[in-house]
């Protein structure tokens, strides 16, 4: 479980987080929703240590993960897996080369075990006989789910995603979507999704933390979502008139 | 403006201590050295040749020009274009060029994984980015660009030779004999010396300027001029504060 204990952030003067404090509960798809702006993918720093939070503490199992020793930090990173918005699978790398590249880094393993591993994990996101392709060559949607082989490679214990739909159709969202879930749930990792994507707030989201103006605003999950009686979580659910013609 | 100065060459330095921290993995380290020795001096191995070559005849040729008198030596033509090709013109015109060729390359490699969030991507998995990306790149142009330099100015020594044989300004017997006249090893250590120097301002200077960018393509073009200009700018300072130590 990964605890956010009154997380503030200042970039100069202006602060974009307010004593954040919610949790990210393990073998759950976890989704932090907001408007663009709102603060999410600060936040996402904040959780993965690419932003140092002012105030505040990040726990990783109880483990206090900024005040952390450089060796145990660097530990636990290697129990993190992250798919960030723009896939940033590295362009110089085939794509065997990218889902290796974790195991290259952290394990001893063979050239064989090696293959074996990111065969399985590319099987793991559906995409074959792509092993010796380069990023370029790729579509967005298969570039994701790349990605996520690569999150993978490690076996970690947490997963973060950020805005994974975004820039893919309505049908590789979804694709992604199912994904992100069956990932969660088979390998019962504590996931954390930044999105403010409709469709995977209402059908993935098994806890749900609106972030708005830099402060959370509310928690709860999909099935309670579209119930919700907060009038600013509302206007961000209820914006597009598709969805407000569903409501009425 | 001193201060924003000032905060600059402070981040360097703290840049610098991140990029020469233990390397995540040798066997890795090992891979990307070869792989940007063999990318940096074969890759700039034509460039180099063909400037040399150039620069001999040119410096050759202008020296013959200016000193045509019956009083001086005719194998003065070959020592005085062998000293200024030894000591100046080949480290400092060649790293001036390697600048623009290798740095901007550099500057432009890691700036756009900045911006692509590649970096941030190995910063998430617990490597340090600043020496996994630029330890290989800073070491492999500090071994590679002093062999560029001595191959400068054997290309360009062979220039100079090839514009004296076609031009016959002076006999090829006493273009040799000045090229020899007089050798000191000192001087091409002294090349060498400076040229080891230059390289590790161009690597570090152009990867500092690639990873601290912030932005987009926008960011990306300016970052690498001002990395040509600002090691460019070193360069020449570092010229004279060099020559007045060694010599």
């Amino acid at each position: 479980m990964i605890e956010v204990c009154d997380v503030s952030k200042y970039f100069g003067e202006k602060q974009v987080l307010h004593s954040i404090n919610t949790n990210f509960e393990e073998g759950k798809v976890n989704l932090i929703i907001g408007r663009s702006g709102s603060g999410k993918t600060v936040l996402m720093k904040c959780l993965v240590g690419l932003h140092a939070p002012e105030e505040g503490k990040v726990l990783y199992s109880g483990r206090e993960f900024h005040n952390m020793p450089d060796g145990e930090k660097q530990h636990l990173r290697a129990e993190m897996g992250m798919v960030f918005q723009g896939s940033a699978l590295f362009d110089s790398m085939t794509i065997e080369e990218n889902v290796a590249f974790p195991l290259d880094m952290f394990t001893q393993q063979g050239e064989g075990e090696k293959r074996d591993r990111v065969d399985f994990c590319l099987e793991c996101v559906d995409l074959q006989n792509i092993n010796r392709l380069y990023p370029a060559e790729l579509s967005g949607g298969m570039k994701k789910r790349a990605a996520i082989a690569r999150a993978l490679a490690c076996n970690p214990k947490y997963l973060f995603f950020d805005e994974p739909n975004s820039g893919l159709d309505p049908k590789t969202s979804l694709l992604i979507d199912e994904l992100i879930t069956k990932i969660t749930h088979d390998f019962n990792t504590t996931t954390v999704v930044n999105t403010h994507d409709m469709n995977s707030i209402i059908t993935i989201g098994e806890t749900i933390s609106f972030i708005y103006q830099g402060r959370l605003e509310w928690t709860g999950n999909s099935s309670n979502v579209l119930a919700s009686d907060n009038p600013v979580l509302n206007d961000f659910i209820f914006a597009q008139p598709l969805v407000q013609r569903l409501k009425k | 403006m001193l201060f924003k100065g000032l905060v600059t060459i402070g981040d360097y330095f703290i840049f610098l201590k991140k990029v020469f921290s233990k390397p995540a993995k040798w066997s890795v380290f090992f891979k990307k050295l070869v792989f940007e020795m063999d990318t940096m001096g074969i890759g700039s191995m034509l460039i180099v040749s063909i400037v040399s070559v150039a620069m001999g005849s040119v410096i050759t040729l202008q020296t013959a020009l200016q000193i045509e008198s019956s009083w001086i030596p005719s194998w003065t033509v070959g020592f005085t274009a062998r000293t200024s090709i030894v000591m100046e013109l080949c480290p400092t015109i060649l790293s001036l060029l390697l600048v623009g060729n290798i740095g901007s390359r550099i500057t432009a490699e890691i700036g756009s994984m900045r911006v692509t969030e590649q970096i941030d991507a190995l910063e998430v998995m617990g490597i340090n980015p600043a020496s996994y990306l630029v330890l290989p790149k800073v070491s492999a142009s500090v071994i590679v660009n002093p062999v560029l330099c001595i191959f400068s100015i054997a290309f360009a020594l062979v220039g100079g030779f090839l514009t004296v044989w076609i031009t016959d300004c002076v006999s090829t017997y006493n273009y040799i004999d000045g090229l020899t006249y007089c050798f000191r090893v000192y001087d091409v250590i002294y090349a060498v010396t400076k040229t080891t120097i230059f390289a590790f301002v161009m690597s570090t200077v152009s990867s500092f300027y690639g990873y601290k960018i912030e932005g987009g393509a926008l960011e990306l073009g300016k970052a690498s001029t001002q990395g040509i200009i600002v090691s460019s700018f070193i360069i020449l300072i570092l010229n004279v504060v060099i020559t007045n130590l060694m010599l």
